[in-house]
C-alpha cells in the first residue's frame, strides 16, 4: 500500500528534532526577492549590498538579482502607470495628427520641447518602452525560475508534518474515546492507524496531495493543495509576455489600408487601390490576398421621431457583393459587424455624398462625368469636395463644392444643411479656372484644390455668383466655358482593411490572462496536517492544523471542515455538515 | 413618460439615501460615545491569548452510532457518542503563529455586529432606497429599449445602485455597516452631480454603440468600479486605523473614538484587499472586453485613445497594489495609499476623461 511505501521512506527521522521554522521555511520557494513571504532574513540584500568586492559577476548578478526583485517590479509598474499619463494630455500624432498640428499653433513654445521628449509619440517613445521593456525583463527573470521551482514543487511530496501543530493556523484538537475495544496497545495502534487512513481518504478526495509519516510517537497525514494557485500566477505573467511579443510580431506582419467607394463602385485588393496604406515591416505589399468588394449599397436609417435626437444615424448597412476566388456572395458590412475576407477585416468606418457631376463643353460634348465623394463637415453632412476638370475645355477648370443634404439659407445667405437625409438637396459650387498642377507629375490629393494659380471665375470672390444646383439642374459655366449638370447623389462608404495575424493569439493570452488571474487570486493554496497520537488511556488525540500559502481568509474554515468530517468518518454518524465531497 | 418617472423615483432614492447617509454618521458619533475607554477592552488577540485549545473530547464507542460528533449540540443527537466541547469560543487557539491571521479575520470582521438604533435605520433606509433606485434605473431601460448605461447618465445611475448593491449583499456576510457613511455619502455626491449635469433625455443608441459588447463591457466596468469603490473605503478606514493604533500604542489620545469599534487595521487591510481582488478582476475583464469591441468597432483593437489610456492606467495601478500588498516593506500602509489612488483614478476617467478629453469614446450623452 501506498501509505506503508510513504512511511518507510519518511518516517526515519524523528520530527520532534525538527525546525520550528516550517512557516517560514515553508513559504521560502522561489518567491521574487522581496516578497512579503520571504524567510525573515531581511539582510539578504544588504549583506551583498556591504560585501567589499564583488567582482564583475558578482556585480552582474547583484543587479540582475536587483531587476527580478518584487521592489523593482513594483516601481516599475507604477512608473509605467504615471508614465501613460502624459499621453493622454496631449495630443499624439498616431490617433489625432490634426490635434497635434493645432496644438503646434496654440503653443509655439512649449510645442518643441514636448515634440524633444517625444510626448507626441509617448506610446512608442524611447522613455515609455525602456520602462516596460525593464519590465518585460525583470517579468521573465522572475517568472522562469519560479516555473523551475514550480515543476519540482509539483513533482514533489508534500513536507513532513510540523513536530508541534499548535503553532499552526487553525489548530484543533478532537480526542477519540472508545476507539480501541479493548485498550491494549496493538488495539490503539490499530486505531490510530485507521484514524489516518481515513484522514488521508478524506484530504484526497478534496483535491489534497497527501503523504503519510508515522514515527513511535504519532501517525500523521500531510496534504497540500492549491498548485493550481501558483500555475495561474505563471500563467498569468506568461500570457502578458505573450502578449507582448504577439503585439511585436504584429506589428511587423500587420496592414491597414482605406478605401473610399461609390455606390456601384468596387474595391480590389490589390495595392494601387487603397487609398492610403499601413503596411507592416514584413508585409509582401505584391501578395495581398485577391478579393473585391463591389458595394451595392449603403442603407441609412437617421432617427425622425425622436425630438431630442432628430437626424441622428440609427443605422448604417453597407450591402456589397464579395468576390473572392470566382465566387461571389451577397454580404453585409456594419459599423460593429465588419466582414472578414480573404485573412482581412473590412470595416464602415465612414459615409457621406458623392455628387454625380457632368460637365459638356459648348457644343454640349461631355467632357466630364463622375460621382465624387464629398467629405461631410458636420452631423448634417454639410459636404465639400473637390471636381476638377483637367481637359476637354479652353481652361482647366476646378471646383470646389458644397452638398446639402437638406438645403437651409442662413439669414446671411449662405447654405447649409438642417438634417442629414436628401430631403432637399442642393450642390453649390465656386468655379476657378488655371493651372491645376496636375501635369507635374507630383501626386496631388484628390480632395485639395490649390487655388494659389487659379481664377475664382464663379463664387463669392468673383463677379458671377456661386453655381447652385438641384438634381437635375443644367447651368452654364462663366467664360462661356460649358454647362455644368447635377445629375443626382449617390452614397460612398469609406472602409477601412485591416490584416493582423497575430490577433487571434493575442485573444489566447488575454483568456489566458484572465484564467490565470482568476485561479492564482482565488485557489487557496494550504497545507493540512492530521496527527494521531495514542494515548495511555486508550484514547486517540487527533490534531488538525493548517497553513496558509498566500492570501487564505478561509484557511480556519478549511481546517474546521476537515476535521468534522474526519470525525464524522470515525464515528460512523453521518457526515452531516460540511460538504462531504467523497459522497 | 417612464423617464419622468425613472427621474421621480430617482429623487426619492436620493432623498432616502441622504437621510441613511444622516443615520449612519449618527451611529459613527454614538460609536465615539459607546468606546469610552476603548483601549481598556481586551483586543482580539489578548482575549484569545486566553482561550484554551479548542478540544473536543468524542466518545466514539466501538460500535458507533449517528451523532452529531462535533457540535456541542450533541445533547439533542441518540446513540452512544457524546461529545463534550471544551473550548468556550469553539472556534480559535493559542497564538503565535504567523497565519493566525485567517481565523481572526472572520471574528474580528464579525465583532460588534451589536446594532444600534441608528444603524438599524440607516440600513432600512438605504435598502428601501436601493429598491427606488432600481426601479429608476430599470423604468429609464424600458424607456430606452437597451439596457441602462449607454450615456454617463444612465451610467452614473446604474453604477451606483451596484455600489449600495454590492454594499447592501457584503453586509450579509461582513459587518461592513460601519462603511455606509462613505458609501452613502459618495453615491449621494455622485447622483446629486449626475442630475445636475449628467442628464440626458433618452436618446437611440448610435451605431458604434449598438453591439452587445456594451451589455458586457459597461456592466462588468460598473461592478469593477462598485468594488474598487468599497475597497477605496476600506482602506481610507485602514489608514485612519493604523493612525489611531500608533497612537494608542505610543498612550496618546486618540480622536475619531468610533475607530474603536472597528475592526483592526490588519482586518481593515485584508477585507479591502479581498474586495480590490474581485475589483481587478472584473477591470481586467473591463480592458479585455473592451479592445475586442474596439477591434469591432474601430478596427483596432488598441489605439491608445485617452479612454484606454486611463483604464489601462487603472489597471496598473491596482497591479501594483497587489504586487505592494506582496513586496515587503509595502504591505500596509503604502499599499493603502495605492488602492486610494486607483480609485482616484477610476473617478477621474469617468468624470473627467469622459467630459474634457477627446478621443473616439465621446459618449458621454453631453454636448
Ligand atoms: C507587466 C508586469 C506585471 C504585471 C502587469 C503583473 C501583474 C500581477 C498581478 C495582477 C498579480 C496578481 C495575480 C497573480 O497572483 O497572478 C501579480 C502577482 C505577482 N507578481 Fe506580477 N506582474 C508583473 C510583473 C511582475 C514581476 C516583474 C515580478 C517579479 C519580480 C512579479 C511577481 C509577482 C508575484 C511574486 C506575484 C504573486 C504575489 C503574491 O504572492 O501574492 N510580477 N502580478
Amino acid at each position: 500500500m501506498e501509505r506503508h511505501s510513504d512511511a518507510e521512506t519518511v518516517s526515519g527521522d524523528d520530527p520532534v528534532g525538527e525546525s520550528v521554522d516550517d512557516a517560514a521555511q515553508a513559504r521560502r520557494d522561489s518567491r521574487p526577492s522581496g516578497h512579503v513571504d520571504e524567510a525573515d532574513s531581511a539582510g539578504a540584500d544588504d549583506s551583498e549590498l556591504t560585501q567589499p568586492r564583488l567582482g564583475l559577476v558578482g556585480w552582474l548578478r547583484w543587479i540582475w538579482r536587483q531587476l527580478t526583485s518584487m521592489r523593482t517590479a513594483l516601481f516599475l509598474l507604477l512608473l509605467l502607470a504615471v508614465a501613460a499619463v502624459p499621453g493622454s494630455l496631449v495630443p499624439q500624432h498616431t490617433s489625432d495628427p490634426n490635434g497635434v498640428a493645432q496644438y503646434k499653433l496654440a503653443h509655439p513654445v512649449l510645442y518643441p520641447i514636448l515634440d524633444k521628449l517625444q510626448v507626441f509619440d509617448t506610446y512608442t517613445s524611447v522613455w515609455f518602452s525602456a520602462i516596460y521593456l525593464l519590465l518585460f525583463v525583470s517579468l521573465v527573470g522572475c517568472v522562469i525560475p519560479r516555473i523551475k521551482h514550480h515543476l519540482e514543487a509539483l513533482r514533489a511530496r508534500p513536507p513532513r508534518t510540523p513536530a508541534r501543530l499548535q503553532r499552526m493556523a487553525g489548530y484543533r484538537v478532537r480526542v477519540l474515546k472508545g476507539m480501541a475495544s479493548d485498550g491494549t496497545a496493538s488495539d490503539v495502534l490499530r486505531a490510530r492507524q485507521t484514524a489516518i487512513t481515513e484522514a488521508q481518504r478524506l484530504l484526497k478526495a478534496s483535491g489534497y496531495r497527501t503523504v503519510v509519516l508515522e514515527t513511535t510517537r504519532d501517525a500523521s497525514v500531510s496534504a497540500e493543495r492549491g498548485y493550481l494557485r501558483e500555475t495561474g500566477n505563471i500563467v498569468f505573467h506568461a500570457a502578458l509576455v505573450g502578449i507582448l511579443v504577439a503585439v511585436g510580431i504584429g506589428g511587423g506582419y500587420s496592414y491597414t489600408g482605406q478605401r473610399i467607394v461609390v455606390d456601384g463602385q468596387s474595391f480590389v485588393n490589390t495595392l494601387v487601390n487603397y487609398d492610403s496604406f499601413n503596411p507592416g515591416r514584413f508585409v509582401e505589399t505584391s501578395a495581398l490576398s485577391p478579393y473585391s468588394i463591389t458595394l451595392r449599397s449603403l442603407d441609412v436609417k437617421y432617427e425622425s421621431k425622436n425630438k431630442n435626437a432628430l437626424g441622428s444615424p440609427l443605422d448604417y448597412t453597407a450591402h456589397v457583393t464579395a468576390t473572392q476566388n470566382g465566387r461571389s456572395a451577397q454580404r453585409t458590412i456594419k459599423v460593429n459587424e465588419p466582414l472578414g475576407i480573404g485573412g482581412t477585416n473590412v470595416y464602415l468606418l465612414g459615409n457621406g455624398y458623392a455628387p454625380v457631376i457632368t460637365v459638356r463643353d459648348p457644343s454640349g460634348h461631355e467632357v466630364f462625368h463622375d460621382s465624387i465623394p464629398f467629405p461631410s463637415q458636420d452631423a448634417n453632412l454639410t459636404s465639400q469636395g473637390v471636381v476638377k476638370v483637367p481637359d476637354g475645355l479652353k481652361q482647366q477648370l476646378g471646383m470646389i463644392g458644397f452638398f446639402y443634404p437638406t438645403a437651409m439659407k442662413l439669414p446671411s445667405g449662405a447654405y447649409t444643411s438642417s438634417y442629414p437625409d436628401t430631403r432637399d438637396p442642393m450642390l453649390g459650387l465656386t468655379v476657378y479656372a488655371g493651372d491645376l498642377g496636375l501635369d507635374k507629375g507630383t501626386p496631388v490629393s484628390v480632395y485639395a484644390l490649390d487655388i494659389d494659380k487659379l481664377t475664382e471665375l464663379a463664387g463669392p470672390g468673383a463677379k458671377q455668383p456661386g453655381i447652385d444646383l438641384r438634381p437635375g439642374q443644367t447651368k452654364d459655366l462663366p467664360n462661356g466655358l460649358g454647362t455644368v449638370t447635377f445629375d443626382g447623389v449617390k452614397r460612398f462608404v469609406s472602409l477601412d482593411i485591416h490584416h493582423d495575424p497575430t490577433q487571434l493569439w493575442m485573444l489566447l493570452f488575454a483568456a489566458l490572462v484572465l484564467g490565470g488571474l482568476l485561479t492564482s487570486l482565488f485557489v487557496p493554496r494550504r497545507r493540512l496536517w492530521v496527527k494521531a497520537i495514542a494515548q495511555p488511556d486508550g484514547s486517540l488525540r487527533l490534531e488538525y492544523a493548517g497553513l496558509a500559502r498566500g492570501e487564505d481568509p478561509r484557511l480556519d474554515a478549511a481546517v474546521a471542515s476537515v476535521a468534522e468530517r474526519h470525525i464524522a468518518r470515525l464515528t460512523g454518524s453521518p457526515a452531516g455538515r460540511g460538504t462531504d465531497q467523497t459522497t | 413618460m417612464l423617464d419622468t418617472l425613472s427621474q421621480a423615483f430617482i429623487y426619492v432614492a436620493m432623498g432616502l439615501y441622504a437621510i441613511a447617509f444622516v443615520a449612519f454618521a449618527l451611529d459613527l458619533a454614538r460609536r465615539s460615545a459607546r468606546v469610552t475607554i476603548p483601549e481598556s477592552v481586551p483586543s482580539a488577540v489578548s482575549r484569545r491569548a486566553r482561550v484554551a485549545d479548542d478540544i473536543v473530547f468524542v466518545e466514539a464507542g466501538a460500535v458507533a452510532q449517528g451523532a452529531d460528533a462535533v457540535g456541542s449540540d450533541a445533547g439533542a443527537a441518540g446513540g452512544t457518542a457524546i461529545a463534550t466541547a471544551v473550548a468556550p469560543d469553539g472556534q480559535s487557539s493559542r497564538g503565535g503563529a504567523i497565519s493566525r491571521l485567517s481565523s481572526r479575520i472572520e471574528n474580528d470582521v464579525q465583532r460588534g455586529r451589536a446594532t444600534s438604533t441608528s444603524l438599524r435605520v440607516a440600513m432600512a433606509l438605504t435598502t428601501t432606497g436601493w429598491a427606488f433606485h432600481l426601479f429608476a434605473d430599470i423604468f429609464r431601460g424600458v424607456a430606452a429599449g437597451r439596457v441602462p448605461w449607454a450615456n454617463m447618465w444612465e451610467f452614473s445611475m446604474t453604477a451606483t445602485l451596484i455600489i449600495v448593491g454590492i454594499f447592501l449583499l457584503a453586509n450579509l456576510r461582513f459587518d461592513l455597516r460601519y462603511l455606509g457613511t462613505f458609501v452613502l455619502g459618495f453615491v449621494c455626491l455622485v447622483l446629486m452631480l449626475a442630475t445636475t449635469v449628467y442628464y440626458v433625455p433618452v436618446v437611440p443608441l448610435p451605431p458604434a454603440l449598438q453591439s452587445y459588447w456594451l451589455v458586457i463591457h459597461i456592466l462588468v466596468a460598473m461592478l469593477g468600479t462598485a468594488f474598487f469603490a468599497l475597497g477605496f473605503g476600506l482602506a481610507v478606514a485602514q489608514l485612519f486605523q493604523v493612525r489611531r493604533e500608533h497612537r494608542v500604542a505610543q498612550n496618546l489620545p486618540t480622536r475619531l473614538r468610533f475607530l474603536g469599534t472597528l475592526p483592526k487595521s490588519d482586518t481593515l487591510e485584508s477585507l479591502a484587499y479581498r474586495v480590490t481582488i474581485v475589483g481587478f478582476i472584473f477591470w481586467t475583464f473591463t480592458l479585455i472586453a473592451g479592445a475586442i469591441w474596439a477591434e469591432k468597432a474601430w478596427g483596432s483593437y488598441w489605439s491608445w485613445d485617452t479612454k484606454e489610456v486611463w483604464t489601462f492606467i487603472v489597471w496598473v495601478v491596482y497591479a501594483g497594489y497587489i504586487h505592494a500588498r506582496a513586496t515587503r516593506g509595502w504591505r500596509g500602509t503604502r499599499s493603502a495609499w495605492l488602492a486610494i489612488v486607483g480609485f482616484s483614478a477610476v473617478l477621474f476617467n469617468f468624470g473627467v476623461v469622459n467630459v474634457f478629453f477627446h478621443g473616439l469614446h465621446s459618449y458621454s450623452g453631453l454636448s
